[in-house]
C-alpha cells in the first residue's frame, strides 16, 4: 500500500490533483489528434472523391478493390478532368472548388429560397456563392458536369452529388448520402436503388427548370421529371427533393450559359 | 487470481441480460454485424483500460472529485478510441457516429469502476473490465448476427440469403423491416434474458 501523506479531503489536494490530471489527460489528447490529423483528413477526402466518382457511375467494383484508396486516386485522376466554382451569376471565380464546405454555401442557399426576399439582399447573396462544379471526361469522349447538392433530411444533414449529361438537362448518375436518417427508412437515400431512379431524368421542361420531383406512392414509369419517394421516409424524400430545387436553382446561371455552347456549335 | 472475474461476467453475471447496464447501445449499434464488433472491441478496451489506470490510482484520489477522476480516466480512452477510429476505421466510425462518444456514458464502464475497480488491486481490475466488455460484447454480437441475418439478409455486410429467393425476384422471401428498427432490439435483448434466465441459471 502507498502511504499517504497528503490529506485527500483538504481543498489544496483536491484542486492540484485536479489540475495535474487535466493537464496529463489534454497534452495525451492532443498528442493523439495532432498525430492522427493528417490520417483523418485524408480519409474525409477520400470519401467524398468516392462520392463525386459514383455519381458518374464508376464506383461499382470499388468494394473488390484490395487497396481502395489508391484506386479512388487513380479513377479521379483518371475521369474528373477539371473542377472549378462559379458564382451567383455563373461566372467563374477563383479558388479550390474541393475545398468549398457546401454546409456554408447550404447556409446561403437556404436564405435565397425564401419567397418575399428583397432584390437588393438576393443580388447580395448571389454574389457570395462560390459553388463548385467538377467536369468528368468520360470513356466514351463526352463531358459530364458533377454538381454538388446539400440540404436538410428529418434528423440531419442530407448531401449528394448530381452528373448531367453536356445538355444539361438530362440526369447521368447521382448518389446521396445523409448524417443521421433513419436506418431502413430515410436512409435509403444512400442505396444505388434509390440513386438509380435520377439516371436519365430531367430538370428542364421545354427551357423551364422542373428540378426532380420525388413523388410519393410513386412515378410514372414515363415521367421525365419524377422519381419514387421512399416508403416510410417522407420527410426525407421531401428534404432530398427541396435540395434538389434550390441548389440547382442557384446553379441555373451556370446550366443555362453552358449549355448554350454545344448548341451553337450545331448551328455553325 | 480468479478466473470467474473473467467468465462470471461473461454468463452469469452478464451486464446486459443479468445486470441490465449498457442497454442503450445495445439497442443502437446492433443493425448490423460489423459495427457491433467494432464497438464490442471498443468498450472491452476502455472498460478493462480505465479500470486498470482507476485501479492504479484508487490511493490517491481525492474522495470529494472522485466521480470526476474517473469521468475523465474513462473519457481520455473513448476520444482517444474516436480518433484512432476516425483515422483508421472510418466507414466504421461513421456508422457508430454519436455511439462511440457516448461510451463515455455506457453504465458498465461507472458501474465496474465503482463497484469494482476502485476497491481491488490493479490485475484483478483489469481482468473484471475485460470480463464485462466481453460479456456485453457477446450479447451484441448475438443481437447484430440476428438482425443483420433477418433484417438485411447478409452478415458482415455480405449476402447470405440467396437472390432467388427474394419475392422481387420470384422468391418467396422477403427481408423483415421490423428486424433493422430499434425496437425489435429490445425484443431480441429481452428473448435472450428470458432464455438465459430459465435455460443458464434455473434457480
Amino acid at each position: 500500500m502507498m502511504k499517504v501523506k497528503w490529506n485527500k479531503n483538504s481543498n489544496s489536494y483536491t484542486v492540484l490533483y485536479a489540475a495535474a490530471l487535466v493537464v496529463v489527460v489534454a497534452t495525451a489528447l492532443a498528442l493523439a489528434a495532432t498525430v492522427l490529423k493528417s490520417r483523418q483528413q485524408a480519409n474525409i477526402e477520400l470519401e467524398k472523391k468516392q462520392a463525386i466518382l459514383a455519381a458518374v457511375n464508376k464506383t461499382d467494383s470499388i468494394d473488390m478493390q484490395p487497396n481502395k484508396r489508391a484506386y479512388v486516386e487513380a479513377l479521379y485522376k483518371k475521369y474528373i478532368v477539371e473542377q472549378y466554382i462559379i458564382g451567383g451569376q455563373g461566372e467563374r471565380k477563383e479558388g479550390d472548388a474541393f475545398a468549398v464546405d457546401m454546409k456554408t454555401q447550404y447556409d446561403i442557399i437556404k436564405q435565397l429560397s425564401a419567397d418575399d426576399l428583397e432584390t437588393t439582399r438576393r443580388v447580395a447573396l448571389r454574389a457570395q456563392l462560390t459553388l463548385p462544379v467538377y467536369v468528368c471526361w468520360n470513356d466514351d469522349s463526352t463531358c459530364k458536369y458533377i454538381l454538388p447538392v446539400y440540404g436538410l433530411g428529418l434528423w440531419g444533414a442530407v448531401w449528394g452529388y448530381v452528373a448531367f449529361n453536356d445538355d444539361l438537362n438530362t440526369i447521368y448518375g447521382a448518389t446521396f448520402d445523409h448524417k443521421g436518417e433513419t436506418p431502413g427508412l430515410g436512409a435509403e437515400i444512400a442505396t444505388p436503388r434509390f440513386a438509380g431512379q435520377f439516371i436519365g431524368k430531367q430538370i428542364f421542361e421545354h427551357g423551364t427548370f422542373t428540378s426532380i420531383l420525388i413523388l410519393k406512392g410513386g412515378a410514372a414509369p414515363d415521367d421525365p421529371h419524377g422519381v419514387d419517394a421512399i416508403s416510410g421516409g417522407t420527410i426525407t424524400s421531401r428534404g432530398v427533393e427541396a435540395m434538389l430545387k434550390n441548389c440547382l436553382t442557384e446553379y441555373l446561371p451556370f446550366l443555362a450559359a453552358a449549355a448554350q455552347e454545344p448548341l451553337n456549335d450545331e448551328n455553325q | 487470481m480468479k478466473w470467474t472475474l473473467l467468465t462470471d461476467p461473461i454468463s452469469k453475471n452478464n451486464p446486459i441480460t443479468v445486470l441490465v447496464l449498457g442497454v442503450c447501445s445495445a439497442l443502437a449499434v446492433t443493425v448490423k454485424l460489423e459495427p457491433a464488433l467494432v464497438m464490442s472491441l471498443a468498450v472491452t478496451v476502455v472498460t478493462a483500460c480505465s479500470s486498470l489506470i482507476l485501479s492504479l490510482l484508487r490511493d490517491t484520489i481525492p474522495p470529494r472529485i472522485r466521480i470526476i477522476v474517473q469521468l475523465v480516466v474513462v473519457a481520455t480512452f473513448v476520444i482517444a478510441i474516436d480518433q484512432l477510429l476516425r483515422a483508421f476505421a472510418y466507414d466504421v466510425s461513421k456508422q457508430l457516429s454519436v455511439f462511440v462518444g457516448l461510451i463515455i456514458t455506457n453504465c458498465i464502464i461507472m458501474g465496474r469502476i465503482e463497484a469494482f475497480a476502485l476497491g481491488h488491486k490493479p490485475w484483478p481490475s483489469f481482468v473484471d473490465g475485460l470480463g464485462n466488455g466481453l460479456g456485453y460484447g457477446m450479447i451484441l454480437v448475438v443481437v447484430a448476427f440476428i438482425r443483420e441475418l433477418f433484417g438485411s439478409g447478409a452478415l458482415l455486410g455480405y449476402p447470405v440469403i440467396p437472390e432467388s429467393w427474394y419475392i422481387a425476384n420470384g422468391g418467396f422471401y422477403a427481408n423483415n423491416g421490423l428486424m433493422i428498427l430499434p425496437p425489435m432490439a429490445l425484443i431480441v435483448v429481452g428473448l435472450i434474458i428470458w432464455i438465459q434466465r430459465t435455460i443458464i441459471r434455473p434457480s
